[in-house]
């Protein structure tokens, strides 16, 4: 009797536990990789051999991770601000509405949101993939090994002049969105009629807040390190061959975006209460 | 001179390397044997420090080399020189930026002496008119002779290559090898090749060691290999048609 009980209660254990094991085990590996990334972090911020080296690499980096993609950000800037323009002025076609309101409207969307967040999520994808594709690479092909051989700290000599290189240059990339985003928003608003060019002029001057400006540079600031320093993560723990550097590459592109998203709330709530 | 212990080595609880104990000597080209998958590289790898050993002892001179911070090893590193299986050179750099790296990064050398040495070493290895070209420009042959070049540009006391014949055609690999044991007796470096290369064994092979499935099972050199009674060795050294006939011919 006592061992009938003994074998139902050991039974009911190895359940339970069975039961509670993948998210157990899911929870260990977040954890895990949780500690990976910061310990990436402290090895990318550890002293430079010879920071002349790093000087020239951030140049380098600059010119690559930067200036590159001026181009991609001025064009969906300029779409996405004669979008904001046109269907701002479409659903306020009401005459209680002052017509300078789709400037304004287009100004603040523009400077709040797109040149900091959506721009952050499509670099995200561009620069993301390309710097977690470029360590992934260099790792499968032992080319991050045969600098560990030589005695250099390739974590900080690949990754640190990227992170150096972004967060100085998204700002600007931030600033061109802005401009090129209400340039293209007075465009579509004056050629198709929606607004004259006095009332989208007047709109966008309309209650001005400068600090709007630095809620959106300081939110770039972070989302430069997040893309860069998640993608590089991705890429530098690579292990396998090309397929796995294509998910890592994917894997630097999702879960740099949900960072940023996540980030956007906590920024947001942040500076802007 | 680089001493082994009792090395032990496992990935996810599977052991890899078993017990492992040798000793490499100088001036020497030290050849690590054995089928594919019998742990030749992970022992090259656990040697050079790219591998955490699971327990025993890698002793380079008289420092506990697996014993050592980030900073000891780094400076038994700047001894090192390796040639890696792929080449490995960086992708992005020149012929010349690829030799210089090391230069850069550990010499204090004008920038005149650094090209200096960087065209001295593609020279040693046969290199002429390349300096401005990208890895992806270069031959199988050429690559492994520019990483051969950038492993001894800071003239080191231990090279390591892996498997540095594989996909060279049988000219270019004597080549190769041929230039190993050169660059190996001209700065009396101690130098450790993974193969299972047996023209390389046959060529260079001053000391052999032989793994199979991760166990140190032979140890020699190129005169006693073809006699050894160890069986998984004579089923790999006769393993291809020729050497069969020729040992039947010998006896």
């Amino acid at each position: 009797m006592q061992t009938g009980f003994k074998n139902q209660f050991n039974r009911n254990t190895i359940n339970i536990s069975n039961f509670g094991m993948p998210n157990y085990r899911r929870m260990i590996k977040f954890l895990t990789q949780f500690g990976r990334y910061f310990l990436l972090l402290k090895k990318v911020f550890s002293k430079p051999e010879k920071p002349s080296l790093y000087f020239k690499q951030t140049f380098r980096e600059l010119v690559y991770l930067g200036v590159n993609s001026i181009g991609i950000i001025a064009i969906i800037s300029f779409f996405m601000g004669a979008v904001i323009t046109l269907q701002t002025a479409y659903n306020t076609e009401n005459p209680i509405y002052p017509k300078y309101l789709i400037g304004l409207g287009c100004r603040d969307s523009i400077i709040l949101e797109f040149s900091s967040t959506v721009a952050a999520l499509i670099l995200a994808g561009k620069v993301g993939s390309n710097i977690a594709s470029e360590i992934g690479t260099m790792r499968v092909t032992e080319q991050i090994d045969a600098m560990e051989i030589m005695g250099v700290n390739s974590a900080s000599y690949l990754i640190l002049p990227k992170i150096v290189a972004t967060i100085l240059f998204n700002p600007i990339l931030t600033l061109i969105g802005i401009i090129v985003g209400i340039f293209g928003g007075w465009i579509a608003g004056t050629l198709s009629g929606v607004i004259t060019s006095e009332n989208f002029i007047y709109g966008i001057q309309y209650a001005f807040i400068p600090y709007y400006i630095v809620y959106s540079l300081i939110k770039t600031l972070f989302f430069a390190f997040i893309i860069t320093s998640i993608s590089a993560f991705q890429g530098y723990y690579v292990d396998g061959g090309s397929l796995e550097v294509g998910q890592a590459s994917t894997k630097a592109v999702v879960f740099s975006s949900v960072v940023i998203l996540l980030f956007n709330v906590i920024l947001t709530q942040l500076l802007l209460s | 001179m680089i001493r082994i212990v009792k090395l032990n080595k496992s990935f996810n609880g599977k052991p890899v390397l078993q017990n492992i104990s040798v000793t490499f000597e100088p001036g020497k080209t030290n050849l690590i044997i054995g089928r594919s998958g019998s742990g030749k590289t992970v022992l090259l790898k656990s040697i050079v420090g790219l591998h955490e050993i699971d327990s025993g002892e890698i002793w380079y001179e008289n420092t506990l080399f697996n014993k050592l911070d980030f900073i000891g090893k780094k400076r038994i590193r700047s001894e090192m020189g390796m040639l890696f299986q792929g080449s490995a050179l960086f992708d992005s750099l020149t012929v010349e930026q690829n030799v210089m790296f090391p230069l850069d990064m550990f010499s204090d050398k004008t920038p005149d002496e650094k090209l200096e040495r960087v065209n001295f070493c593609l020279n040693r290895v046969d290199i002429h008119d390349a300096n401005a070209l990208f890895p992806s420009e270069l031959s199988g042959g050429m690559k492994k002779r520019v990483a051969i070049a950038r492993a001894i540009a800071l003239n080191p006391k231990y090279l390591f290559c892996d498997e540095p014949n594989s996909g060279l055609d049988p000219i270019t690999a004597i080549l190769i090898d041929a230039l190993i044991k050169e660059l190996t007796e001209e700065y009396s470096m101690t130098t450790i090749i993974n193969t299972h290369d047996m023209n390389s064994v046959m060529e260079i092979g001053e000391k052999i060691v032989f793994i199979s499935e991760g166990v140190k099972c032979w140890e020699g050199n190129k005169n006693e290999i073809l006699n050894s009674d160890c069986d998984s060795l004579n089923d790999f050294v006769f393993a291809n048609s020729l050497a069969k006939k020729l040992r039947a011919s010998n006896k």
